[in-house]
């Protein structure tokens, strides 16, 4: 498919959905389909059908539209009437509403709610608004378009240039310039390279990744593409998650109709330039994240790191030069190059541009996905488009960057999010997941909790981190069991110390995270177990011993 | 690259279902963990038999395979329940409930996370996080996913999804 066929298939597309007066987009993303989104999916096509309304109105499954605690969600277009809550026995209402122009109110979310207005999306701009299993919407949306003019408006160099001016950074956590990223491995004389997608989203608490590819699966293979454009790679991998079979198999579907499209695979466009992409399975493994135990695990072995330097760029994938971003990163990509990356670089702060996808979960209102601009505080996350805490009761922390991130609690909630500040908190950006904790939530019993992951998920290679998080997490649980003693608090910043400098890993280097800034911020509570009191009252309760 | 590879272990015609993820992957090494998803799917875990099968077909040693299949969690060496139930441990859930509910499971069927009744109709398993936060707490039962569960929640819809089965 060339770049004017492309467009003109667009054209025909949107002229197609033109005729339909209206549509009704249910979520088909994996929060509200456990909701019960697919019944009434299919209750509201068989309600049209009944009615023979079907040439007025069009069911279409999207993506994610966000507000996961209201599912299943149905909008009805082009008013943009959002419903929450909605079971198969609204269907008949939900119909009726469509030929009298009026919402139903009963189930009516309002969309003039903080939660929605106060969100930027580049991301998610299609999620919840195409069909993420119709390469036809995904294209009358403008997809695939950047890809093509790359390929035949701009050199790889142009490509490179345009996503360093917009000041990308890795969205995978570590927030590494992309345009560098990219430019190393462009500059590699390598003749195999690779573009790995790092779709191993492990962190507890983080699901935007697995959002990302079940509402919009084609933008990330478009950015791949455009990466591998640039980077002069032919093969490329997407690492996925198998807990994610929906996200696995939405995006099985997009590689299979993009390369009958010839958007993948030999010759894209009918120039020089090949690509194909395979999907890889991960099994569970949250070392995966790491790049280097992610390319062991392509490659077939256990996931387990190795020391870098050699970074992937220079010898990565069966020793290639190897390019490695996060879903959201390669999910910027088509945006830049089709805004410009000077319009990318005016959003957000001076050092980190662009927005970031958060999961919102917790003790919060609305739980969710959101998109927000690069510096906007915590508060605003929490309070306005969260909606605060329920129940009346008190907000305490909130977590970011999952077992490799720490707490923040409400006195520097007016710190904007961007990489930097968030470190400097002992916190970090991570990968997306905003956890809010309020008073009932005991901070030791969290540490531990985070420790006991971290034990888990330890391969194995290094002693720091497999001798260490264990014997954190032991020193946490004598702590929390109230058998500890006054010298104990001591021995874990000390243990902590040496496992964040002598780890061969991220993992290993940032477990103690959780445990040093609850030490830091909420230290009376250790103190407080450590007398053989929970203040939150949590532990020694249900099932938490 | 005509040699005989190992026959499959029986006559069970579900092998060829993972001999065909091989073929279609070339018998490549690199594929070993998506040939193990495969003998996954189609048997439920994995046994000694399955792990020589894949060894011989990917020209591996076998204690390559099996250590492969030890490292990551998703695999399972052990025959599942009839049934299972897995309870996220995610952080959200934790914080909204996730223990409560492990320890409810433990008291109504004596089971702990890994484990198995022993007339091999349930087993527990808990997950790092199944990405539905926003349902917190979330649990999967036969690979349908509930969330925003009380204890008494669970309670119910496990007896009515176990009792479904006794008539």
């Amino acid at each position: 498919m060339t770049l004017d066929e492309l467009q003109r298939a667009a054209a025909e597309e949107r002229a197609n959905q033109r005729k339909v007066a209206c549509h009704l987009h249910v979520c088909t993303a994996a929060s509200c389909l456990s909701a019960g989104g697919g019944q009434v999916k299919q209750a509201l096509e068989q309600e049209l059908a009944e009615r023979g309304m079907r040439s007025f109105c069009q069911v279409k499954g999207v993506g994610c539209m966000g507000l996961c605690s209201a599912g299943p969600l149905v909008a009805a277009q082009p008013e943009g009437f959002l419903y929450g809550h909605v079971t198969p026995e609204d269907a008949p209402d939900i119909t009726r509403s469509l030929v009298e122009g009026r919402p139903v109110r009963r189930l009516a979310v309002s969309t003039d709610l903080p939660f929605f207005r106060r969100q930027l999306k580049i991301v998610l701009e299609n999620a919840g608004r195409v069909d993420p299993e119709r390469l036809e919407d995904y294209i009358a949306a403008g997809g695939y378009a950047s890809l093509l003019r790359a390929l035949s408006e701009m050199t790889p160099q142009e490509v490179i240039r345009e996503v360093t001016v917009s000041g990308l950074r890795g969205r995978g956590g570590a927030g590494y310039p992309t345009g560098l990223k990219w430019s190393t491995v462009a500059k590699s004389p390598d003749a195999d390279k690779y573009v790995v997608c790092n779709a191993d989203e492990g962190d507890p608490g983080a699901f935007m990744d697995r959002a990302v590819l079940e509402s919009d699966p084609h933008r990330v293979l478009e950015g791949m593409a455009i990466a591998a454009y640039a980077t002069g790679a032919r093969h490329g991998y997407i690492y996925v998650r198998a807990e994610y079979p929906l996200a696995v198999a939405r995006l099985r579907t997009a590689i299979r109709q993009a390369e009958r499209a010839g958007l993948l695979g030999n010759r894209i466009a009918g120039t020089p330039f090949s690509f194909h992409v395979e999907v890889r399975l991960g099994a569970g493994a949250f070392v995966c994240g790491e790049e280097t135990a992610l390319m062991a695990s392509i490659e077939g072995r256990r996931g387990t790191p190795r020391p870098r330097p050699p970074y992937p760029a220079e010898a990565g994938l069966w020793g290639h030069s190897t390019l490695i971003n996060n879903v959201e990163t390669f999910a910027n990509v088509p945006v830049i190059l089709r805004e410009g990356g000077e319009w990318f670089a005016q959003i957000g702060t001076q050092t980190s541009k662009g927005t970031k996808v958060f999961a919102l979960a917790g003790r919060v209102l609305n739980t969710g996905l959101i998109e927000v601009p690069m510096g906007i505080s915590l508060r605003e996350i929490i309070f306005e488009i969260g909606g605060g805490v329920p129940e009346g009761r008190r907000f305490k922390a909130v977590q970011t960057g999952g077992p490799s991130g720490g707490c923040i609690p409400e006195q520097y909630l007016d710190t904007p999010v961007d990489y930097e500040s968030l470190a400097a908190l002992g916190s970090m950006m991570g990968s997306g997941g905003l956890i809010v904790m309020d008073e009932s939530t005991c901070m030791v019993d969290l540490a531990r909790f985070f420790l006991e992951f971290s034990k888990g998920e330890s391969c194995g290679k290094c002693v720091p981190c497999r001798v260490g998080t264990a014997h954190l997490y032991d020193l946490l649980d004598r702590i929390v069991r109230g058998e500890a003693n006054g010298g104990t608090l001591a021995v874990l910043e000390e243990l902590s110390d040496l496992l964040r400098h002598t780890s061969l890993c991220g993992l290993g280097q940032s477990a103690p995270n959780p445990v040093l800034s609850t030490l830091k911020y909420f230290r009376q509570e250790y103190e407080a177990h450590l007398e053989g009191r929970c203040l939150a009252g949590a532990c020694g309760k249900g099932g938490r011993a | 690259m005509n040699r005989a590879r190992t026959a499959p272990p029986s006559e069970d015609k579900r092998w060829k279902i993972v001999d065909a993820a091989m073929r279609r992957h070339g018998y490549r090494r690199d594929a070993l963990i998506e040939a193990l998803h495969s003998v996954q799917e189609t048997f439920g875990y994995l046994d000694e038999d399955s792990l020589r099968f894949v060894a011989g077909a990917l020209r591996l040693p076998l204690s390559a395979v099996y250590g492969v299949a030890t490292f990551y969690h998703f695999f399972t060496l052990k025959p599942p329940g009839r049934h299972t139930c897995v309870v996220c441990t995610g952080t959200a859930c934790h914080i909204k409930g996730a223990p409560e509910l492990l320890a409810m499971l433990e008291r109504e069927y004596g089971l702990k996370p890994g484990e198995t009744t022993s007339d091999g109709q349930l087993s527990l398993l808990t997950a790092r996080c199944v990405g539905s936060c926003g349902l917190a707490p979330v649990v999967v039962f036969d690979r349908e996913l509930a969330g925003k569960l009380s204890v008494e929640d669970l309670r119910r819809w496990m007896e009515r999804c176990l009792a479904h089965d006794a008539r």
